[in-house]
């Protein structure tokens, strides 16, 4: 590896890290502004370049005056969490189904009922959210964490499916059979076999699943009003009103530290090569 | 026989039916209504015949945002493809820090849309955000980048890019870590460089995966809404306003319920359509034998 192509290396990982991590600084130190350190045009280092004061993290954490984040945190982790479990199960029940039976009706084949799993993903909320208001109404479940549960399942079952079945299929078969031969019915052998080989496919499928299922903005957004309101819309109503930006930026950093974290487990999976699967 | 066949069922019937029952009522709802003259002031399902799809044939705007999301998704995605695949290649292998880096260039596409378009409009705001002072610093006059139609839309680009680009880079990723090492040291035996090894072996290993990374990336770039909304809320004008925010305009703010529902099945049909033709042809410009 010579020299030059070293340099040209890590000149590249520089910029593009300066690039990726710069709204997160940028967010961080706007945090600790107040008016005055927003109002004199662009600072980055605090006490330097402007005094720093926590009244944004106070704002966010029931100071005076302040927004409420910390409800709109639980909503969108209960809502992710419900969503994300039942897709799970759903998802990964029908995939190991597609992947060890075959399911014939017509001129419909296993490869078609993935694909119809697999393309609901291209429906674009917008044109689902009007039908699913009047849904949600019929039943009494508009602005309501069932409701919402209910509709994000549509957007997280599709996911659950597609890393499953790719997983289920490089599971040898010869596991199942073995336990059908020690007298387990098929779902025994589900269960006790195949789930306990499993946890690295569930894994990145519920982390799929989590990413996705806490980052629904629209959803929440049509469908719920006042009682339930989820984070990202609680963002997005301080983004609205005229932005006091050390709020925003705080309230914007809380919001996405459990995803940060997650990123964390991503590599970790990642590294260990399991995520080869779900690209195939 | 039938007890198999019990089985069979009990695995996948759950599921199924599930997604069947949550997506088959909005759709039929939908094709319903878009012959209906349903809107705010006459909120009910008559029937209007095809007026709305008439209505739609001359709603330049619409037409507009459909070009304009094309262009965006098709430009977006090969951007967000070239860095990905080249960031990927960087930390793949012997690098000081990689797994820093990884999760590093992880991180955007694991943080909320909305949420990052909301500081990005602090970050692009014309006189207090740090790219104009940024331009200043190096001597550059301000660019109005939520008010000027051109900067706008490229502001909404580079916030695409910033969230979507981990993304292609995690498949890519993903795909170079399950490679044979084989083809490579057979390369290396060859005494093939960098760029040949690249060219000869990488590439093409790594034809399935572009592809499939691709086309995963170019679906969910064609539902383009919500960082709109929080971003530029389709202005200046309607200069970047996409199918799925021009819906949400018509459909949902002035409650056209109707008309919305025969743009909402059009713009569906002329996604799944153009997104079907899209995978063949990449498929082929890959050279990946069956269907990715």
């Amino acid at each position: 590896m010579s020299r030059l192509y070293a340099t040209f290396k890590y000149t590249v990982i520089a910029i593009w890290a300066c690039f990726v991590a710069g709204p997160f600084m940028w967010a961080m130190t706007t945090s600790f502004k107040d008016a005055n350190g927003v109002q004199g045009g662009a600072t980055y280092i605090p006490w330097l370049q402007y005094k720093p004061t926590v009244t944004g993290w106070h704002n966010i954490f029931g100071g005076a005056g302040g927004v409420d984040v910390v409800h709109p945190f639980v909503n969108s982790a209960v809502i992710t969490v419900a969503a994300s479990a039942i897709s799970l199960v759903l998802g990964s029940l029908a995939a190991y189904g597609l992947s060890r039976y075959r399911f014939k009706a017509g001129f419909i084949k296993n490869s078609d009922i993935v694909f119809f799993f697999v393309s609901q993903r291209i429906m674009p909320p917008v044109v689902l959210v009007v039908p699913f208001f009047y849904l949600l109404q019929s039943v009494n479940l508009l602005d309501s964490i069932p409701g919402l549960v209910i509709v994000t399942v549509a957007l997280l079952l599709p996911i659950a499916v597609w890393v499953m079945v790719d997983f289920f299929n490089g599971i040898p078969r010869e596991i199942d059979e073995m336990a059908m031969l020690d007298g387990c019915s098929p779902f025994e052998a589900f269960v006790r076999a195949i789930l306990p080989n499993s946890l690295p496919g569930l894994t990145v499928a519920a982390m799929f699943c989590a990413v996705f299922g806490w980052n629904d903005f629209f959803f929440a957004f049509r469908l719920t009003f006042t009682e339930v309101q989820t984070l990202p819309q609680a963002v997005v109503a301080l983004n609205s009103s005229i932005p006091p930006w050390w709020t925003l930026s705080a309230a914007a950093l809380f919001g996405i530290s459990p995803l940060v974290l997650l990123a964390v487990w991503v590599e970790r999976y990642l590294s260990k090569g399991n995520l080869s699967g779900a690209v195939r | 026989m039938d007890g198999l066949r019990r089985h069979k069922s009990m695995f996948l019937l759950p599921g199924l039916l599930t997604l069947v029952l949550i997506i088959i009522f909005p759709l039929l709802f939908t094709i319903r209504v878009s012959f209906s003259g349903w809107n705010v002031s006459n909120p009910q399902m008559d029937f209007v015949g095809g007026a709305n799809y008439v209505k739609m044939l001359h709603d330049s705007r619409f037409w507009a945002s459909i070009l304009r999301l094309g262009l965006l998704a098709g430009g977006t995605v090969l951007i967000q493809y070239v860095i990905g695949f080249g960031v990927a290649l960087l930390v793949w292998r012997d690098l000081r820090g990689r797994r820093f880096w990884r999760v590093l260039f992880l991180i955007p596409m694991m943080t909320t849309p909305v949420v990052m378009a909301a500081i990005w409009q602090t970050i692009f705001h014309e006189s207090l955000g740090p790219v104009n002072d940024l331009l200043g610093r190096l001597g550059l006059s301000p660019v109005h980048w939520l008010t000027g139609s051109g900067p706008a839309l490229a502001a909404l680009m580079t916030v695409e890019v910033w969230q979507w680009t981990p993304f292609m880079f995690l498949l890519l990723l993903a795909g170079l870590l399950s490679l044979p090492k084989e083809p490579f040291m057979a390369a290396a035996i060859d005494g093939a460089g960098v760029w040949r090894t690249f060219r000869k072996v990488t590439f093409p290993l790594m034809a399935p995966v572009s592809v499939s990374a691709i086309i995963i990336r170019l679906i969910e770039a064609s539902k383009l809404s919500d960082s709109v909304y929080v971003l530029t809320s389709g202005g200046p004008g309607s200069s970047t306003e996409s199918p799925g925010y021009y819906l949400y305009i018509r459909g949902l703010k002035e409650q056209q319920t109707g008309y919305g529902g025969a743009l909402s099945l059009t713009y569906l049909v002329l996604m799944i359509v153009t997104l079907t033709v899209v995978a063949a042809l990449l498929a082929k410009a890959f050279k990946v034998k069956g269907n990715a």
